[in-house]
Formats: structure tokens, C-alpha cells, sequence
């Protein structure tokens, strides 16, 4: 997994409650065996204005002029700014390979769904949740400044707007340390062998039917 | 202290606690499908990692896999790939059951695992799949879990987690006539919005709970993450117990009687305390249709279509515009007054014994009506299928034009050959109401067999109640 530290990033809007999984990436691309190469199709529906299939060049598709992620200065865009509830529905880890492999590294909403949420540490993408007012706030000043940068300091668990405002965000100790570092959970958890083994002899020997 | 059942079933499972609260919790049973596994072996096998207890895992395909003309296989290569390819990582692996295309008891994974005894009280339960939440209704504590999570079950056979907040949702009294699991599902979801569970361990209890069969309760359960909880349960009582005497790989004899002791004790105590408690009266909740394009959009069968301009919030009121002109449908017409093309009786959520049955009844003796263009019924294993087939339902289903299929998702989300057109409007026993979850341009309307039935009868809405 790759760091995560700072980012100083263009903004994209995403005013939408409730954006779920299937949005984010339709179902027929879940037919990849791979985790890479998602972008493309990320918000299929929506960006593009014909039914886009797995495997596909997708350069060439005629795309929606009204979807706010094609406009022009949007483009290059880290930072996800969005509404409640972003993520829900299917568990789909798709979701976010095709967030981060679009570009964006940071999503800024009012609420994750939790699987969704979990999702994006697995995968060096950070969300932040944000109160409703610092949100409505950031989707008025995204709106009325082109080229709208934020910068994001995991160190410090900060936001800086560009007037020099600072938003504090919070942050699991856990789960910081392996944005920080960029490490993968499973070695981590892997130095623990020896007290899963005794956990897992102990319960064997007391609900042996749990391991038929 | 009272403890809730979720303090049971979590401390039972610690390994190991972090600072910061993150627990390691050690999992006993991980189901894998085709869909959210095959990065997650790659990964293993990139790191030069074993599986930790292959034992654990029960496997079958189920989202990609036809449900027709099974002769044929799978036409579409790449579904035909990564069916394959999950047979290929489990024949390396291994498995404590395997189920593959074709097999007797292949199906819907949530439906295949408590059907042979594979989910029993007590267990955390995880998948790569939010609808694993369904094995709670056997007092487990189950997960859906990403691919990254998938890994790392399989390489440490743990899972990295946080303990969520508890919430009680009780429903007392008796259920009307025709009112079934799937009405409280969607009822409670109405009430508390799809986020209204996020965080939360949802616990469902109170004398309905406890009165509905086991089929009724993985509905429920399956439902606890579109209300946006990761998990759902219920706690375990006699009908639990009984459910699972003699099933494959449950315990039996001596043992079995041993094990449903222990079982016994899962529930909450008298007095445990819950972060939150929500109250429903179990008369009060009428047959559901959903309307929109959240599973929170739902109304009772005598309602209208609801309208914006009476929504003071403006984000939800642009939502439910959205919705409504995605769904074809005008505000403040009667929800009955709306036409179907198609009926899906299926998915995880209503395609066991006992929702068949509930449809068959609706439709015995009847005929589909002549708009709708597809009616069918899709069995969610094939044990359930065969089950149907012994009393017969699939001549009642045939008989009045209803499709009778081979078991899998199908069309709850449209993977495999099964989908709506741009534009069509179906009556769906599933879970999700998505834009373009059923087939892109597709409008899904969610509801219980019964009420799927009764739509397929009269071509559009109908109060499964005027059907005698
Ligand atoms: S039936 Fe639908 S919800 Fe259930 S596992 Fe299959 S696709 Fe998911």
C-alpha cells in the first residue's frame, strides 16, 4: 500500500447523498480477477453516455457533459468532496480501486457506510468525516473558485484552506499508523501467530463443532 | 454486568486488543464467492503467505453463474473466468465444502451456508459480500468484509475491528395477515434511513422477532445493511436449535445437545444496555413497495407516490426528484396504479423454502398478467429447488407463466445473463433499489414474495391482502 502524508489537492464536488458502491462501479466490471485498471469505469453511468462493457477502450466513449467529474476544471482532482452516507450498499473493494485508481486520495463527506469506510484504509485512500457545516461550506468555496486546492496534513490530523483556515479531523492511533507507513495489516497482524494459535486451540477444545 | 448479545459474541472472539481500541477478532467460518476472492488469493500467493485454516472456508459461485440453459455453461468468457478461477483457488487452497456450478447444493452463497449446517450460533461469519449480515439470525456475528479483509482472513484468520455501538430494534405484537419478515425489513428501513444503522450492531428482538421461522429472520438480517449496519442478529431460542438438528456439518448426538447448551446462553441479558433502542408495533407495519432509488424509499401498499415539493430539505428533496425521474414515476399517484414488466422472485433476501411457498400460494390457480413480460423464480440453491420441486410449487409457478429457474443471484444484481432493459419496471423480492442495480436504465421495486406475486397476478401493484 502506497504512504499517505500529506496532499495538497484540486477538490471535485460530488453533491449527492447516499452515492453507493454500484455508482461508484457498476457491477458488469466486477468480472475482473484484477485489482487494477478500474479508473476508467469509475461512475460508468454517470460519466459516460453509453453503456460502457468490461474490457473496453474507454478514450473514445462519448461521455456526459453534465457530470461534474468531466468538467475541465475538475480534472486532475485528489480530493472527493461529497455528502452523507457515501459508499453504501455491496462491499465491493472495487469502489475504491477505482477511486484511487481515478486519482482521488482523500474523500471528504458528512458519513461513510462502514464497509466502504474500512475499504479506503486498505487501500491508502483517507476518508475524512466532516461536520455539515464545514462541508456545505467547502462545496460553496469549490464552487466559486476554479482551481480550489486544499491541503491535507495526516501528521498534524489537519485541513488547510487556502484562506488559511484549519479543520481538524479525527483519526483511529491504528489505522494512521498504517496510512503514515504504508503498511499492509496482514504482516502486521502475522507477528500475533503465536496468539492466535493458543486462541484458536483453546477454542477448539471447547466448541470442537466449530471445526468439523 | 447484563451484557447485550453483541458483547457475548465479541468478546468471545478477542485475540487481541491494540491501544487504540482495534481488536484482532479470531473468525470461524469464511465464505467466498467468485466476484471479491480472486484478488485476495493473488495477493496470498504474491506474498508467499499459506492459508491459515482452510477448514474454515465453504465456497460456491453464485454471481456470475447462468441460471438457465445450464447445458450450454457459462457463454460469457469472462464470468466463465472467474468462476474458473475460483475453482482453480480453492483446488489449491482447499476447503471444508465447495459447491461448484452445477453442483445439488450450489446457490446463493447466504443461502447454501445455513442450509447445510454451515452457520451455527456463536460463529463470526465473514464474506466478501455485504449480505453476509444474513447469518446473524443465528446469533453469529457476521461481517461483510472487502477484498483487502478477504487476505488478510485467510492469511491470519482474524479480522482487524473496532467494536460498534448496539442498537435494539424491537418489534412486538402479532403481524397482520400477509405481513411478512421483508415488510419489517423495508418498514424499519423506511424509519430509520439507510444510514440510520451506520456504526451499529443491530440486534432484533421483541415477540415478533422471536415468532418468526428462521427464514423470516435471515430476511430480516439480510436487510440490517441496507439500514446501514454492518451487522444484524437475532438472538438464539428453540427455534434456532431446531432448525439446525441434523444439518450437514452441524454438530450431532451427544455433541449436538452440548453445543445447544451453550447456545442457549446467546442472547442479551435482562437489563443489558443498548446505545440505541428503536420501538416498532408489529400491527402497525403494512405490505411495503419501495418507490425510488435508496431501500429508504419505501411506502405501504395504500399509499401515493410521495412528492418533493413537500420535502423541506434540499439535498433530500433533489434526491427524491432524481429518484422519480430515474423511476418513471409521477408524484401523488396511487403506488397500486403503477404497471410492471417484470418479476423477480430471488436473491439472498426471499429465496428459500418458505418465501416460495409464500409466493406459490398467491399464485395457485392464477395466471400472470398479459403486460408483464417476464415473470420468474429463481431458488436459491439447489436443495431449495429440489425441496420446491417435491411439493410441487413449480408446477403452481409454471402452470400460471412464471419462469422456473436454476439457482443463483440472477437478477438481484444482474451479473449474469438476467436484467432488466433500459426502462423496465420490475417487482423484485430483493435487496437494492440501486440506479442500473437490475440491468443499467432498470427501475427496481422492492417487496416480499407475497406482494411480488400479487403484482405478477394483476400487472401492477396489489394489496397481497385482496387476494384471498
Ligand atoms: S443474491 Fe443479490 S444480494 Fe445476495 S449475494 Fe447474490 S447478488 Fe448479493
Amino acid at each position: 500500500m502506497e504512504k499517505f502524508v500529506h496532499l495538497d489537492g484540486l477538490v471535485a464536488p460530488l453533491d449527492r447523498n447516499n452515492i453507493d458502491t454500484d455508482a461508484i462501479i457498476p457491477k458488469q466490471f466486477l468480472k475482473s480477477i484484477k485489482r487494477s485498471g478500474f479508473g476508467p469505469n469509475a461512475f460508468d453511468e454517470w460519466r459516460y453516455m453509453d453503456f460502457g462493457e468490461p474490457g473496453q477502450d474507454c478514450t473514445h466513449r462519448p461521455k456526459n457533459p453534465d457530470f461534474v467529474l468531466n468538467k475541465a476544471r475538475y480534472q486532475g482532482a485528489q480530493i472527493l468532496l461529497t455528502r452523507q452516507n457515501f459508499g453504501c450498499g455491496s462491499s465491493r473493494e472495487h469502489a475504491p480501486w477505482a477511486l484511487l485508481d481515478f486519482g482521488f486520495r482523500v474523500i471528504l463527506a458528512e458519513s461513510f457506510a462502514d464497509i466502504f469506510f474500512n475499504n479506503c484504509y486498505k487501500n491508502g485512500i483517507l476518508p475524512i468525516v466532516l461536520p455539515a457545516g464545514d462541508i456545505e461550506e467547502l462545496f460553496r468555496l469549490t464552487d466559486a473558485t476554479i482551481g480550489y486546492k486544499l491541503t491535507v496534513d495526516l501528521p498534524e490530523q489537519v485541513i488547510v484552506r487556502p484562506d488559511g483556515r484549519r479543520i481538524a479531523f479525527n483519526i483511529d492511533t491504528f489505522r494512521k499508523e498504517c496510512l503514515l507507513n504504508g503498511w499492509d495489516d496482514i504482516g502486521l497482524t502475522l507477528r500475533h501467530a503465536n496468539q492466535i494459535k493458543v486462541f484458536e486451540d483453546k477454542r477448539r477444545a471447547e466448541q470442537p463443532w466449530l471445526f468439523a | 454486568m447484563p451484557k447485550t448479545l453483541y458483547d457475548k459474541l465479541w468478546e468471545s472472539h478477542v485475540v487481541r486488543v491494540e491501544e487504540d481500541g482495534t481488536a484482532l477478532l479470531y473468525i470461524d467460518r469464511h465464505l467466498i464467492h467468485e466476484v471479491t476472492s480472486p484478488q485476495a488469493f493473488e495477493g496470498l500467493k504474491l506474498a508467499n503467505r499459506q492459508a491459515w485454516r482452510p477448514s474454515s472456508i465453504v465456497s460456491t459461485p453464485d454471481h456470475n453463474t447462468p441460471t438457465d440453459h445450464w447445458d450450454e455453461g457459462i457463454v460469457d468468457p469472462v464470468s466463465r473466468l472467474q468462476v474458473e478461477t475460483l475453482d482453480a483457488n480453492i483446488r489449491e487452497v482447499g476447503a471444508l465444502a465447495y459447491y461448484p456450478f452445477k453442483d445439488l447444493r450450489h446457490g446463493v452463497l447466504h443461502v447454501v451456508g445455513p442450509e447445510n449446517g454451515a452457520t451455527l450460533p456463536g460463529m463470526t461469519v465473514v464474506c466478501g459480500d455485504s449480505h453476509t449480515a444474513t447469518h446473524g439470525a443465528f446469533a453469529c456475528l457476521a461481517h461483510g468484509i472487502g477484498t483487502s479483509e478477504v487476505e488478510h482472513v485467510l492469511a491470519t484468520q482474524c479480522l482487524l475491528q473496532k467494536k460498534m455501538k448496539s442498537m435494539l430494534v424491537r418489534v412486538e405484537g402479532r403481524l397482520g395477515k400477509g405481513v411478512t419478515a421483508k415488510d419489517i425489513a423495508l418498514a424499519v428501513i423506511g424509519r430509520i434511513g439507510t444510514a440510520g444503522g451506520t456504526g451499529y450492531a443491530i440486534e432484533f428482538g421483541g415477540s415478533t422477532i422471536r415468532g418468526l421461522s428462521m427464514e423470516g429472520r435471515m430476511t430480516l438480517c439480510n436487510m440490517a445493511i441496507e439500514a446501514g449496519a454492518r451487522v444484524g442478529f437475532v438472538a438464539c431460542d428453540e427455534t434456532t436449535i431446531q432448525y439446525l438438528r441434523n444439518r450437514l456439518f452441524g454438530p450431532k448426538g451427544e455433541q449436538f445437545e452440548q453445543a445447544a447448551a451453550y447456545w442457549r446462553t446467546l442472547k442479551s441479558d435482562e437489563g443489558a444496555v443498548f446505545d440505541a433502542v428503536v420501538d416498532f408495533d408489529a400491527a402497525q407495519i403494512q405490505p411495503q413497495v419501495s418507490w425510488g432509488t435508496s431501500p429508504e424509499m419505501v411506502i405501504t401498499i395504500a399509499e401515493n407516490i410521495p412528492d418533493p415539493a413537500a420535502e423541506k430539505d434540499p439535498v433530500k428533496r433533489e434526491g427524491m426528484e432524481r429518484a422519480l425521474q430515474y423511476m418513471g414515476l409521477t408524484p401523488n399517484v396511487p403506488i397500486k396504479s403503477v404497471k410492471i414488466d417484470k418479476v423477480f422472485i430471488g436473491s439472498c433476501t426471499n429465496s428459500r423454502i418458505e418465501d416460495l411457498r409464500e409466493a406459490a400460494a398467491v399464485v395457485k390457480g392464477r395466471s400472470v398478467a398479459a403486460n408483464v413480460k417476464l415473470a420468474m423464480v429463481v431458488p436459491g440453491s439447489g436443495l431449495v429447488k429440489q425441496q420446491a420441486e417435491q411439493e410441487g410449487l413449480d408446477k403452481i409457478f409454471k402452470a400460471a407463466g412464471f419462469e422456473w429457474r436454476e439457482p443463483g443471484c440472477s437478477m438481484c444484481l444482474a451479473m449474469n445473463a438476467d436484467r432488466l432493459a433500459p426502462g423496465e419496471r420490475c417487482a423484485s423480492t430483493s435487496n437494492r433499489n440501486f440506479e442500473g442495480r437490475q440491468g443499467p436504465g432498470g427501475r427496481t421495486h422492492l417487496l416480499s414474495p407475497g406482494m411480488a406475486a400479487a403484482a405478477a397476478i394483476a400487472g401492477h401493484f396489489a394489496d397481497v391482502r385482496d387476494l384471498p
